[in-house]
């Protein structure tokens, strides 16, 4: 991925494209076929499901909590510019300074600005939900900037030469413990050679390794989960502690967030403060919760810089969809049911995060001209698993429906129609009249019994042999029903 | 009860004898069973694929059918959520007011439903000797919410065995066009719920949609799996005797 401007919100409708990536279908078969990843799936969300419905049903009131979720969630971005402005000013109030990216390219080149200008070569980040969004890393490597991740999950990508993970709430657990064991021996600086396996031996490696980072570290990059508008707090949960050594630590200090993570009051925050561990690890609170509020001389950070990205966000509000779907505060928890990122995994929905989510904001923002970002809202079943545990109450199923529409409006404005576009209008057509449906239920059941042996049909042409491919079919009887009532004895006739 | 019967295009062409099933229940019932002639289909493919005009058309038409019908009864617990849950968007995506009232004023039953909440009937004299599973079906239990319905139907059949299937509750893999589209994921989970199927022992495998059997159905053929799916309506019409056998 990179860093450029053509990745961003405004990018679809100011015509350049977005950053390459592959259609979801074409991304789900690696995942579908590494073996060790679909372990691993089953077992974390399977574990993450079983958490999370524990830590729920503890609380007897779930239901008004998300009801007043959804309803702090949209007050705050239907007065957005409002409670920007109050927060902009309570954070220069409290010693911080505040910037606004109106894109990734903006964002990263801030960042990177900031970095450079305390004249360290080096700065360690956590917790940057929005590092694959911007670029951070490529600009920051440009700049000449070395990068230490500190994240368990970034760490391990880094090592393994991958692309920083996709998902903000799970941990590394897309490698199994052998994997990483053989990992850290080839690639973490100082692990032992014969470094065990168990988890114990594991965390305390790469703990040694980031506590080395972080103790010598001058400047950091961090994200925020919340930023509180009343009283310039930004509030970061995680659950390795790293968050929290990097919001402390270092001298210099950079927060990168999305304008969406305002939030008016505390008492707004108490309410999402419940909501968020229990939807996203199944915990009753993040093992680490750091808020802090712009600097206070002589214990932590003595530079604070807040940058504050819109990337699409405040276009994504124009419309009732937007609003909905930016409601969302990343607690993974729709991805953890999905029975689709269940056996994909993040990685095919793209730099924007996976899962049903994913698959709405990536195309809400970037726009559903590409084939890749259209064929993101189509990556669900709708089976409704996510809308029943958003802890906003976002309506994913029907956020994707209405995506679907966008794409299928933008292929139709298009010169040459799609053969799906002919296929369903010509379905729509013999539907709407009673005499074509019968003589396509009568010429279908005829063409469909040539293709069938033996009661079923084993391999169909075309798109249907996506089907066939895996599935038989039945053989449509002789008769439709309707052709079985119109014979009935008693009831002969129509009615 | 004067009952409009909507079968849905697919149970139509290819699953007849769920249509017949329905029939032959709600007769054994007492009811008057009429179907309405210029049924087609709800729209529900193209809704939930993005063709929103063509949805919007098929919906008119559906609420015109059946305006006039105090009850509709459908073996179709996707289509029945399609009427009750979507009819009011696509009315608001395609702006049409009228659709939304009409919508409004149907009265759509999925199968079970109408049985145990119309009705107030759980035995509705079933006689079914065999192992059965259930699968309650993503709209039937997440858009409908039909609960316990089917399994009360199904627990007062006699002779019926019904096992309790693992995982239940999660989705086959259909999605309608996203079995085509991506058919690959699609497979992957229609593969852990045969598993699940094949897992209970049972020879039958029961749901109140057509559509999802038809998926998890057709990977059981193509394996050759032992074990058939059939709608809950052809399990409840069934009675022993070969003269209400309604399966061609």
């Amino acid at each position: 991925m990179s860093g450029d401007s053509s990745v961003g919100g405004r990018a679809s409708s100011s015509g350049a494209a977005p950053a390459p990536m592959p259609k979801f279908a074409v991304a789900a078969r690696g995942a579908l076929a590494d073996t060790a990843l679909r372990r691993d799936l089953r077992a974390v969300t399977g574990e993450l499901r079983r958490r999370r419905e524990a830590a729920v049903g503890e609380l007897g009131d779930w239901e008004e909590l998300r009801e007043a979720g959804r309803a702090i969630r949209d007050e705050t971005l239907l007065n957005l510019d409002a409670h920007l402005e109050r927060l902009e000013k309570s954070v220069t109030e409290a010693g911080g300074t505040v910037h606004w990216a109106a894109d990734a390219a903006e964002a990263a080149r801030l960042v990177t600005g900031l970095v450079t200008a305390t004249g360290h070569g080096e700065a360690v980040t956590a917790a940057v939900p929005a590092a694959r969004e911007i670029g951070l890393y490529e600009a920051l490597a440009e700049a000449g900037v070395t990068a230490h991740p500190t994240d368990l999950a970034e760490l391990v990508a880094r090592l393994d030469g991958g692309p920083a993970p996709a998902d903000p709430a799970p941990p590394a657990f897309h490698r199994d413990r052998a994997r990483l064991r053989e990992l850290f021996v080839r690639a973490l600086p100082d692990a032992p050679p014969d470094l065990p396996d168990d988890p114990a031996a594991l965390a305390a490696a790469a703990r040694a390794h980031l506590r080395r980072r972080l103790l010598s570290a001058r400047v950091a990059v961090c994200g925020a989960d919340f930023m509180v508008a009343d009283t310039g707090t930004l509030v970061l949960l995680e659950s390795e502690g790293n968050g929290r050594a990097a919001v402390t630590l270092p001298g210099t200090l950079i927060c990168v967030a999305g304008i969406d993570a305002v939030v008016p009051t505390w008492d707004d925050l108490e309410v999402l403060l419940q909501l968020l561990p229990r939807s996203a690890t199944g915990d009753r609170m993040s093992p680490c919760v750091s808020t802090w509020t712009g600097v206070t001389p002589g214990d932590g950070p003595s530079e604070l810089h807040l940058v504050l990205l819109d990337n699409g966000r405040s276009a994504a509000l124009a419309d009732e969809a937007g609003r909905a779907a930016l409601r969302c505060v990343r607690c993974s928890a729709c991805a953890h049911v999905c029975p689709v990122y269940e056996r994909t995994g993040g990685e095919p929905y793209g730099p924007r995060g996976g899962g049903p989510i994913g698959a709405v904001l990536t195309p809400l923002v970037e726009g559903v001209e590409d084939a890749a970002r259209a064929s993101l809202p189509y990556a669900s079943t709708l089976c409704g698993a996510c809308a029943d545990v958003c802890p906003v109450k976002i309506d994913i199923p029907d956020l994707l429906v209405r995506l679907r529409g966008r794409v299928v409006e933008s292929r139709r404005r298009r010169p040459v129609p799609t053969p799906e576009l002919l296929m369903m209008r010509s379905a729509a057509w013999t539907m709407a009249d009673r005499g074509r449906y019968e003589a396509a239920l009568r010429s279908g059941a005829r063409w469909a019994r040539l293709l069938s042996r033996g009661g079923r049909i084993r391999r169909l042409p075309g798109l249907l042999g996506k089907w066939t491919d895996a599935r038989d079919l039945p053989a449509p009887p002789v008769h439709s029903f309707r052709a079985w009532w119109r014979a009935r004895p008693r009831h002969g006739g129509d009615r | 009860m004067r009952v409009a019967l909507f079968v849905a295009c697919f149970n139509d062409a290819l699953f007849p004898g769920t249509g017949r099933a329905v029939t032959a229940l709600l007769e054994r019932l007492g009811h008057e069973v009429v179907f309405p002639p210029d049924q087609t289909c709800c729209g529900q493919m193209h809704w939930t694929t993005g063709y929103r005009r063509e949805a919007a058309d098929l919906a008119r038409r559906f609420a015109r059918v059946f305006r006039d019908y105090d009850a509709v009864v459908t073996p179709a617990a996707s289509c029945a959520a399609t009427v009750r849950a979507s009819y009011a968007r696509i009315a608001r995506a395609d702006g049409d007011d009228d659709l939304a009232r009409a919508a409004e004023g149907l009265a759509v039953h999925e199968l079970s439903e109408f049985l145990v909440d119309v009705l107030g009937v759980t035995d509705v004299g079933a006689y079914f000797p065999h192992r059965v599973a259930y699968h309650p079906t993503c709209h039937s239990l997440r858009t409908l919410e039909l609960g316990d319905r089917p399994l009360r139907l199904l627990r007062a059949v006699k002779g019926l065995e019904l096992v309790d299937m693992p995982a239940a509750e999660e989705c086959c893999g259909f999605g309608g066009t996203f079995a085509m589209k991506n058919a690959d994921v699609s497979v992957a989970m229609v593969a852990d719920k045969v598993r699940h199927v094949r897992s209970t022992g049972a020879d039958v495998l029961c749901a109140a949609d057509n559509a999802c059997l038809a998926h998890i159905g057709g990977a059981l053929s193509r394996l050759r799996g032992g074990v058939r799916v059939m709608h809950l309506a052809e399990i409840l019409a069934a009675t022993g005797s070969p003269a209400a056998a309604v399966r061609a």
